[in-house]
């Protein structure tokens, strides 16, 4: 039957496809960042806050401070938000609005981050500069830290309740009958025996979460700021490795080690993106399997 | 249950109850927080594009004073947005249907070389749409090309190659083992069972699939931001330049003049009704193919 070998042959083929994109992304990125590696240390590189490629100075400290604040300030609005909404789709909610939530749930995870850039600078940067900054009795142009945690917040809420969902109600039905049948409110039973069980699946779900948010480039980028300088509260302005990215990747071509700078900011990008993601990734194949 | 009994089982009753119409009450609050929050994207956008939302913004291509305030639309980055990510799904597909296919028929479910290659697959899709753009930028200076539909195309293709192919796969493995079975032992070989039975069956799933791809491709701006290029021409060959609508919205936003800035949210909204229109056709094809499905 030569048809079913042809096909065997070409299918192993182009099975290698992914291995091979995986490897080279890595090789590539890491080959052309190499020549400023060679003249510069990669602690001096990082740890550096001079960014003055003219000069030759590529400290990228701004840009890796930008990309964690910004982060963890959306990771802590969104958690709570998404831990409890999941609780309430998945014990308390009745068919009929769960119906009406997925499709919802869907939407906001479809919307592109054009969208929610420009939905951040449309509400979310008159909001801050109006209304939270002379609250906490500082100045805000809005294009700041909270502004892009916010709108990233909303962003990864999607993924983090899915995943959320999805391991709620994985738990066993008998398990929670016991614990009502023992006199437990509602409340109770999730506290003590839901959320045991739950607990890891929602962790690695809202690392999925975070690992979302290291990556995202326009929507940050168009609320951020872009003041390559190390940021000092929620309300100053901040610029993130992605930003970083979208901005001057095209044209680096004149400045020499520019171009190296460059691809080593994308390396730390993908190293601290897949380290996050590979984690809870690893971590729910491990749950499934234990429960399945 | 087992903390601080008050000994007074009443009051006990009382302060537990409390605790949970609480809780009842935040999680309704962040239930209400995530629905606002859509509809509030939905309504800001779709409220600021009418004024500028006429039927040329869908039927002309920028004029000479379009960036000033002019005459004209964005045919060009319509156009372009849909070239762009119908190749690039093509690309994607042609990569991921063998490779979801091997996986499926040729290995085993726990075999080490099907276990590496989902895991390469869950390793792309970790990795960020700028950090693809970056890449196809490289490999468009290895290769000489300029930023064109091509090199647009075969970046997109590499950020939905992960998505289309674990979206498949995981449809094409809820196919019950039984049912191929049953095929084999009417004498079928692999490809017979694959082409006439399992593909079949997995077929909504798979159209599923691609629209999921193509609702990522049409939306995604990182990728396309160093490797396509734009144009105010409508594309008509590989090696143009191309212009797409997340690029168009993003350019024109950045623009000091009100009138321009208006049609950036006009062209937002073109986009979001073109992704609703496809997560409308996803949720209406999974409804009318999973009726003709043999369980």
């Amino acid at each position: 039957m030569p048809r079913e070998k042809l096909t065997r042959l070409a299918g192993a083929v182009f099975s290698f496809f992914p291995l091979f994109l995986t490897a080279a992304i890595f090789f590539v990125l890491l080959l052309k960042a190499f020549p400023l590696l060679i003249f510069k240390s990669l602690p001096a590189l990082i740890f550096s806050s001079a960014w003055q490629p003219v000069k030759g100075q590529f400290g990228l400290w701004p840009f890796i401070l930008g990309t964690l604040w910004v982060t963890i300030t959306a990771f802590i609005l969104a958690v709570p938000v998404s831990v409890l909404t999941s609780l309430y789709i998945s014990e308390y909610a009745p068919e009929g609005f769960k119906k009406i939530f997925q499709p919802i749930l869907d939407l906001l995870a479809g919307l592109p981050s054009v969208i929610y850039g420009m939905w951040g600078v449309l509400l979310i940067i008159p909001f801050v500069s109006k209304y939270l900054a002379p609250v906490f009795k500082t100045y805000s142009s809005g294009y700041s830290i909270l502004a892009a945690g916010i709108v990233l917040a909303v962003m990864i809420l999607p993924t983090i309740i899915n995943v959320s969902v999805e391991v709620l109600n994985s738990v066993p039905l008998d398990l929670k009958e016991a614990a009502l049948s023992l006199g437990a409110t509602r409340f109770e039973v999730w506290r003590y025996v839901v959320l045991k069980k739950a607990s890891p699946g929602i962790v690695a779900a809202c690392v999925l979460g975070l690992s979302r948010a290291f990556g995202e480039t326009i929507a940050v980028l168009m609320v951020v700021g872009n003041v390559p300088e190390i940021p000092r509260s929620p309300f100053s302005p901040a610029y993130p490795l992605p930003a970083l990215l979208a901005n001057n990747y095209g044209e680096m071509m004149s400045i020499p080690g520019y171009e190296s700078a460059l691809n080593l900011a994308a390396f730390l990008l993908l190293l601290i993106v897949l380290s996050f993601s590979l984690l809870a990734r690893w971590y729910l194949t491990k749950i499934s399997r234990r429960s399945g | 249950m087992k903390d601080k009994a008050t000994g007074n089982p009443e009051l006990n009753l009382r302060r537990r109850k409390a605790v949970e119409s609480f809780f009842k009450v935040l999680m309704f609050v962040s239930t209400t927080a995530v629905v606002l929050s859509l509809v509030l994207i939905l309504v800001s956008i779709l409220w600021k594009s009418l004024p500028a939302l006429k039927l040329s913004m869908i039927t002309k291509t920028p004029g000479s004073g379009y960036y000033l305030g002019k005459e004209g639309g964005i045919l060009n980055a319509i156009i372009g947005s849909l070239e762009l990510t119908l190749g690039a799904t093509l690309i994607a597909l042609l990569i991921a249907l063998p490779v979801v296919i091997y996986l499926n028929t040729y290995l085993g479910k726990h075999s080490f070389l099907a276990e590496t290659i989902r895991f390469s697959l869950d390793v792309l899709w970790g990795i960020p749409s700028i950090v693809y753009g970056a890449f196809g930028f490289l490999l468009m200076l290895f290769f000489q090309l300029r930023a064109s539909l091509l090199a647009g195309m075969i970046t997109v293709a590499l950020v939905e190659l992960p998505i289309l192919s674990r979206a498949m796969d995981e449809t094409i493995q809820l196919v019950p083992t039984e049912l191929k079975e049953a095929t084999y032992s009417l004498g079928a070989n692999h490809w017979q069972t694959t082409t006439r039975v399992v593909l079949r069956q997995a077929f909504p799933g798979l159209v599923t699939a691609i629209l999921i791809a193509v609702g990522r491709g049409l939306g995604d701006a990182a990728s396309v931001l160093f490797t396509a290029g734009y144009t105010d021409r409508i594309t008509t060959s590989w090696l143009q330049p191309v212009a797409t609508l997340p690029l168009a919205i993003f350019f024109q936003l950045n623009s000091p003049f009100p009138e321009v800035q208006q049609r950036a949210y006009a062209s937002a909204a073109v986009l979001t009704w073109l992704l609703l229109l496809i997560s409308l056709i996803i949720r209406s094809l999974s409804r009318k193919f999973s009726r003709n499905k043999i369980r």
